[in-house]
């Protein structure tokens, strides 16, 4: 082996202390702690401190406002949350204004990106499925791939119309592209609010069932089978669509699914008091959904682990429940979360590799550091133990709108490399 | 008792005890309200907004005119007369009041949880006066003063009967909490398709069958049944609901011999109830309208002068 030009010492690889060898943005290895290890004076020798070392993480589904609505996010201060946040890469859903519909809006999110961070992190765009969203013709999908979409969906605007939306995963596939589909349907969700049960009853608020959501899992689950083309069915919020998901999977089909950080971690009842920062579409559902959404993580029914990062402005979040828009700001708290999870032993850190690296490079087809020799050096240094609270000063997203805030978490990002270089920094 | 309440926001905010003595000072008023000059000096210099941003008859009125009975000053504003119709936010329109230093905002709003929302902001009392289909507490006072008048303090071995839209109706929630307080028992009746989800773990009796709901009741409460539901798919048309759930003579046989029928209003007469029954002698429907202005202005009294021992 070559002499490294740097080594990261000390940092915990999984559940082992392990020294990081890098020579010009590139993996050289990743090995056990050498204590005697001799640093040549050309080497750069750095203490991790034992912090965790984890690849640099991939979130297939994030909205970054920008064309259009750049009062909420604009590319470039989604990409400085994901950078703080500890993600390399992220894939941002194609309801812009305007719509991610056409090649123009997909080379402005990419040029933009580019020119704000230009070491990254990454933009993936996620190309509409239908013009303008409105699920009524497909999008010129062939034309969005060239431009550099790397899956299609119309998130946010359920596609109602089950005869297009098989055309829209056909077509999709003849690209080698995955459909993602935002699993509800509209007829049964109407207009609610928050996830419909006794709370909603007592509250007063507008429902939206979990039949909504797996009506449309079981759909896509049959037109995968049927078909025998892959689907991601995307921020899975319930026991049921779990349910599906299980079946469809012992059977074989090719079918991925994901989850969120907030729907591991807090349940229906974060929105008493009527809090509009716990509006989110779908809604937190019930303790009973909590606990087999992290079952399903566990088991890997569930294959990955997303943010829906969607951040909104403090004058539109700070009104009622009926007027409030749907989202969570996720970047900034998202591995936090996910931390705390580990904590309570409900996930390892070999899970938070798999399930926010790993597989979503997999499903997506994207490139990601698994620390083997010649792998590009992008990886993220996590404290566990780094108390901080979430506050608009501590959050690098424009959208502070998370049920976080005011809170103190532990574990944050300390330092974040792409391309071996120092990209971002506490 | 001095009365500890910042807010109405809804009737669990109150204990029993409280609730007996809204109806202890809401009995001074009756005296008041019927006096030649109907008005006490109580509240001067006090000033209230009625912010009513759906529009209201009889609540709104009703509150009005208790707040001038008390000698407060009132300002009326409306949807159609605010800037919310220009957009501002209800946040805003509502620091903007603030600024004019109110001491109470009396707040009707299409969205269940606004009179809570406004409250955790402001410095004055908000008095909820109907959130969506969340609460609407002063109707609940004044009917559970109406049923008091009638019944006197016992409400225990009582049985009432809410009839008709339960899931879109604020009124049914408070009046549910208020009436189990007060030691009633509670029925519900309604299509399925017009009762809230989770119904079945309130502390009520659910049934679809009228007749067998009016079996041995003391009251009934018609709800208004708004005209739009059938449009919304919940019902196939009001010829059918007035037939399977508009209340009429027949039923009132089944129910107990001295049975009260209230309504919120306004009323869609032969729709919810039959326009004869409206009238009848059994009818506390006006009752509940007079009450409403004794049993406001204890409310706006009490949380009016809530740092002023009593």
């Amino acid at each position: 082996m070559a002499a490294p030009q740097s080594i990261l010492r000390n940092v915990i690889w999984l559940d082992q202390p392990m020294d990081l060898l890098i020579d010009q943005g590139t993996i050289m290895g990743l090995v056990p702690v050498d204590q005697g290890r001799e640093i040549t004076p050309l080497e750069r020798d750095m203490d991790g401190q034992g912090a965790w070392l984890l690849p640099s993480l991939i979130d297939a589904h994030v909205h970054l406002r920008e064309p259009g609505q750049e009062y909420k996010e604009t590319i470039a201060t989604g990409l400085q949350a994901a950078l703080g946040g500890g993600f390399g890469q992220v894939m941002c859903m194609a309801n812009t204004d305007p719509v991610n519909d056409h090649a123009q809006v997909t080379e402005y999110i990419l040029e933009t990106a580019m020119k704000t961070h230009p070491m990254g992190p990454r933009v993936r765009p996620v190309g509409a499925l239908t013009k303008g969203l409105a699920g009524k013709e497909l999008a010129p999908m062939a034309e969005l791939a060239r431009a550099g979409c790397v899956a299609f969906s119309n998130d946010g605007v359920p596609v109602g119309d089950n005869d297009l939306f098989r055309r829209s995963m056909e077509y999709a596939a003849d690209l080698g592209l995955k459909v993602i589909d935002h699993c509800e349907d509209p007829t049964l969700s109407g207009h609610g609010v928050m996830n419909e049960g006794v709370l909603s009853g007592q509250l007063g608020l507008k429902g939206s069932p979990w039949v909504a959501e797996t009506l449309h899992v079981a759909r896509d689950i049959m037109l995968a089978e049927y078909l025998n083309i892959p689907v991601h069915l995307a921020h899975i919020s319930c026991k049921e669509s779990v349910e599906q998901i299980l079946v469809a999977k012992e059977k074989g089909l090719p079918v991925t699914a994901e989850t969120c950080a907030h729907y591991l971690v807090w349940d229906e009842t974060m929105v008493q008091g009527y809090n509009f920062l716990a509006k989110v579409h779908p809604p937190l559902r019930t303790r009973e959904d909590v606990m087999a959404l992290r079952r399903a993580v566990k088991e890997g029914v569930i294959d990955i682990l997303v943010t829906d990062h969607a951040p909104h402005a403090d004058f539109e979040k700070e009104t009622t429940m009926d007027e409030a828009p749907n989202g969570i700001s996720g970047l900034d708290t998202a591995l936090s979360l996910y931390a705390s999870l580990v904590r309570d032993k409900v996930l390892t850190r070999e899970d938070i590799v798999t399930r926010c690296a790993l597989r979503p490079a997999e499903i997506f087809n994207l490139e990601v550091n698994r620390f083997a020799p010649g792998n590009r050096a992008d990886f993220v240094l996590f404290d566990p133990d780094h108390a901080w609270i979430v506050e608009p000063s501590t959050m690098l997203s424009k959208g502070k709108n998370t049920p976080c805030m005011g809170t103190t978490l532990l574990g944050k990002v300390i330092a974040h490399y792409l391309k071996g270089q120092l990209a971002y920094t506490l | 008792m001095q009365w500890n309440h910042k807010d109405l926001l809804d009737i669990d905010q109150l204990n029993r005890e409280e609730i007996g003595y809204v109806f202890q000072v809401a009995d001074r008023f009756v005296e008041v309200n019927k006096r030649p000059v109907k008005k006490v000096p109580v509240l001067k210099g006090k000033s209230v907004v009625l912010f009513f941003a759906e529009p209201s008859t009889r609540t709104k009125t009703s509150f009005d005119i208790a707040g001038k009975r008390l000698s407060a000053d009132t300002f009326s504003l409306t949807k159609t007369g605010s800037s919310l119709q220009k957009g501002e936010t209800l946040k805003d329109t509502a620091l903007t009041l603030q600024a004019m230093s109110p001491d109470a905002i009396v707040l009707r709003h299409w969205s269940s949880g606004a009179a809570s929302f406004l409250a955790q902001r402001l410095e004055c009392s908000i008095i909820n006066a109907g959130d969506g289909r969340h609460a609407h507490p002063s109707q609940a006072l004044l009917d559970g003063f109406t049923l008091r008048q009638v019944w006197g303090d016992d409400f225990g071995g009582k049985t009432v009967l809410i009839l008709g839209d339960i899931a879109h109706s604020r009124v049914a929630r408070s009046d549910i909490r208020l009436l189990t307080m007060l030691g009633a028992k509670v029925r519900l009746c309604a299509p399925r398709t017009l009762l809230p989800s989770g119904v079945r773990t309130w502390p009520v009796t659910v049934g679809h069958d009228l007749a067998k709901a009016c079996r041995g009741v003391d009251a009934i409460i018609c709800l208004r049944l708004q005209l739009e539901r059938q449009k919304a798919g919940l019902l196939p048309d009001l010829r059918e609901y007035a037939k399977t759930y508009g209340l009429n003579d027949s039923h009132l046989e089944k129910a107990a011999p001295d049975v009260r029928i209230m309504h919120p209003g306004p009323i869609n007469r032969g729709i919810e109830i039959s326009s004869a029954l409206a009238d009848a002698p059994g009818s506390l429907v006006l009752d509940q309208v007079t009450s409403g202005v004794a049993v406001r202005m204890a409310l706006l009294y009490l949380y009016l002068t809530r740092t002023i021992s009593v």
